[in-house]
């Protein structure tokens, strides 16, 4: 008796048991994550080399407009093979117009990132709210909202996205806001959202519902808390995982949306560039150029594939019951 | 039962309803003429415009219009008057006069080709992910483990169509090895090996996604299911780890796929617009495309709207389907 534990093992206790807030563990958890750390790295250089693009023009000459037409040959191919890759364009030429595939790829990817994020922002935004308003107040609101989100997601979205693009197009440019690829941009921000925001909302209903029958919400009710203050203190924290993970999860998935309707047609038109349309022009030089081919395509599989990777060890890191994935 | 059921069904109907009056109401509101669309794109004759506009009931109201629609969808349509009658029968969904036929002829003649493409694929994607997935599950942590993630990874980041023309690219043009797409269909029954010649790249095109969705999935819900109590108590019991998992496991483990598998079989039955571009099939993907390009009202509307009662039925199927399976579904209900 009287002996301090620090003299049985000969170590310094601790003074007290330090806390760690379930933001901290999330953190430690993604750290020790090497994929997760990796391609938080890449897609934090994407996402800055793509917003700083115009520093990068002016710093290393990049510009998606000039054209290199003494480095083509007289049938409009790059000369010296590989899509003439060479120090000063390290991926090569567009083949016929003659721009540097790098700043052509470097500004597509603007638009490209900046389409998905809105989306994804506003899409899981959305759906946060609605599925707040379904889930946590129920009854009338609930099912009517519940009826529509039936009714939105019944709609054959892809075919009505196609089909709507070119009258949507010309109401936009007929408002005199925005004309050219400005417009096809906001209809296809808009008609994403339009389509896209059901599925979150019900998925953050149900999360909604299973938290506001749990203990800590009937004690905050029970020591007379606010409406408000059980919706944004109670409910809303316990909802940041879902968001961040469907954050994460979406981005990819809208990425390849917009692909797919450049390659359709439907999106940016030259002498813009998206990935899409680079992926689509370079089909037509596949046999004769196939390094051209490869190089947009190959950029779009590899960043879909980094921003993939990154969402699933996030959501690995804030949800350590999911590590079975 | 019967009263979840009836409810299901009724609620159903209400929604196949609305959405096929929306479709025809957000149609009806662009700013496109119709009836100036019959006569081809440099035409300036306000005479036959207008003998258009009445022969196809233009000139009507528009829930008089969605009304005659729906009517002619149970009992046949008939346009114009006298010598120049078209009868279009039931189930009519209008007549075409880009096509110059009725819609219900051009969705018959593409509806196999979407049909077999989404059955074909569907097999495909079943087999390869819910194989690939309890092999990954069972071998936890191994090779077949590892091969499968890296299968999921590859499947979920390659864009439908990038597989589609990478296929086209490689197997097509550059090896040979099956003729370029003619965008001809041969019936399975007429000539089964030209039929499986035209169908197989885009079946591997779909499968290839929808097998690395089935088979993360089946792989976690699998290995969500082997942690239960109830297996432990099944090998306590001193059963086969064989038994373990067939008998058990799966039958747990693969209820909601189900839903999974009926929902996207469903959204592939609408058309596969992609797919069929990519490899120039003639089926509803591509109908409900060209139509979009030319402006084909009716065969934009009717394949809108058989998309969603495709849907619509699917969805309804699935969780009558369920509630059969998992009669906890018909408590909650």
């Amino acid at each position: 008796m009287g002996v301090a534990l620090s003299e049985i093992t000969g170590q310094e206790l601790p003074t007290a048991v330090v806390g760690r807030s379930p933001r901290e563990l999330a953190w430690r958890r993604f750290r020790g994550n090497k994929t997760g750390i990796f391609t938080l790295v890449i897609a934090a250089f994407l996402i800055l080399s793509t917003t700083f693009a115009p520093l990068l023009k002016s710093a290393f000459g990049l510009d998606p407009r000039a054209r290199y037409n003494d480095l083509m040959n007289k049938q409009g191919f790059p000369t010296g093979g590989f899509n003439g890759i060479s120090w000063a364009h390290p991926l090569g030429l567009e083949p016929g117009i003659g721009h540097d595939l790098l700043s052509r790829l470097l500004f597509g990817a603007r638009t490209s990132f900046f389409v998905a994020l809105v989306v994804t922002v506003a899409t899981v935004g959305i759906g946060l709210i609605m599925g707040i308003i379904m889930g946590y107040f129920r009854g009338a609101v609930d099912s009517t909202l519940g009826r529509f989100i039936d009714f939105l997601l019944a709609f054959p979205a892809f075919f009505m996205i196609v089909a709507l693009s070119l009258p949507m197009v010309q109401r936009l440019e007929a408002t005199g806001l925005v004309e050219g690829n400005s417009a096809r941009m906001t209809y296809l921000v808009i008609i994403l959202i339009f389509f896209g925001w059901p599925y979150l909302a019900r998925i953050m209903r149900s999360q909604v519902l299973s938290i506001r029958e749990r203990d800590y919400i009937m004690a905050a009710r029970a020591l007379g808390a606010s409406q408000r203050r059980i919706i944004f203190k109670e409910i809303l924290p316990n909802l940041w995982t879902v968001v961040i993970v469907y954050l994460s999860l979406s981005l990819p998935g809208y990425l390849t949306a917009e692909a797919v309707f450049s390659f359709l047609g439907l999106g940016v038109q030259p002498p813009d560039a998206t990935w899409g349309l680079l992926i689509s022009d370079s089909i037509k030089y596949v046999i004769s150029n196939p390094t051209y081919f490869f190089i947009p395509s190959l950029a779009l599989i590899l960043v879909v594939l980094t921003f993939n990777l990154l969402g699933d060890a996030v959501r690995d890191a804030l949800d350590p019951r999911s590590e079975v994935s | 039962m019967i009263n979840y059921l009836a409810r299901r069904i009724a609620i159903s109907m209400a929604i196949l309803l609305a959405v096929s009056f929306a479709v025809y109401l957000i149609f009806a509101i662009l700013p496109f003429d119709p009836a100036a669309l019959t006569c081809g794109k440099n035409c300036n004759n306000p005479a036959i415009i207008e003998a258009n506009r009445r022969r196809l009931g233009y000139d009507l109201p528009i829930w008089q219009q969605y009304f005659v629609f729906l009517k002619g969808l149970f009992m046949g349509r008939t346009f114009g008057e006298g010598a120049a009658t078209i009868f279009c029968p039931a189930p009519s969904f209008g007549y075409s006069y880009q096509e110059h036929a009725c819609v219900t002829n051009s969705i018959i003649e593409a509806l196999p080709v979407t049909l077999s493409l989404a059955i074909g694929a569907l097999v495909l994607w079943l087999i390869i992910g819910v194989g690939l997935g309890i092999l990954a599950a069972r071998f936890r942590g191994r090779a077949a483990d590892t091969g499968s993630t890296i299968f999921v990874l590859i499947g979920t980041s390659l864009p439908t169509f990038l597989t589609g023309l990478l296929l086209l690219v490689f197997v097509v043009v550059k090896w040979r090895i099956l003729p370029y797409p003619s965008g001809n269909y041969t019936p399975l029954f007429e000539n089964p090996l030209a039929w499986l010649n035209t169908m197989i790249l885009p079946w591997i095109t779909l499968a290839f996604a929808y097998a690395a969705l089935y088979t993360r999935f089946v792989r976690n819900a699998v290995i969500e299911t082997l942690s239960e109590d109830f297996i432990r108590t099944a090998r306590a019991k001193g059963l086969s780890e064989k038994v373990v998992l067939r008998k058990h496991t799966l039958r747990a483990a693969l209820a909601p796929l189900t839903t999974m598998a009926g929902l996207d079989f469903a959204g592939l039955l609408g058309g596969a617009i992609l797919t069929e571009a990519v490899f120039n099939l003639p089926g509803l993907g591509r109908l409900s495309l060209g139509a979009v390009i030319d402006f084909d009202l009716p065969i934009i509307v009717a394949t809108t709207i058989l998309a969603a009662t495709i849907v619509i039925f699917m969805n309804l199927l699935v969780d009558i389907l369920y509630a059969f399976i998992d009669p906890r579904v018909r408590v909650a209900a």
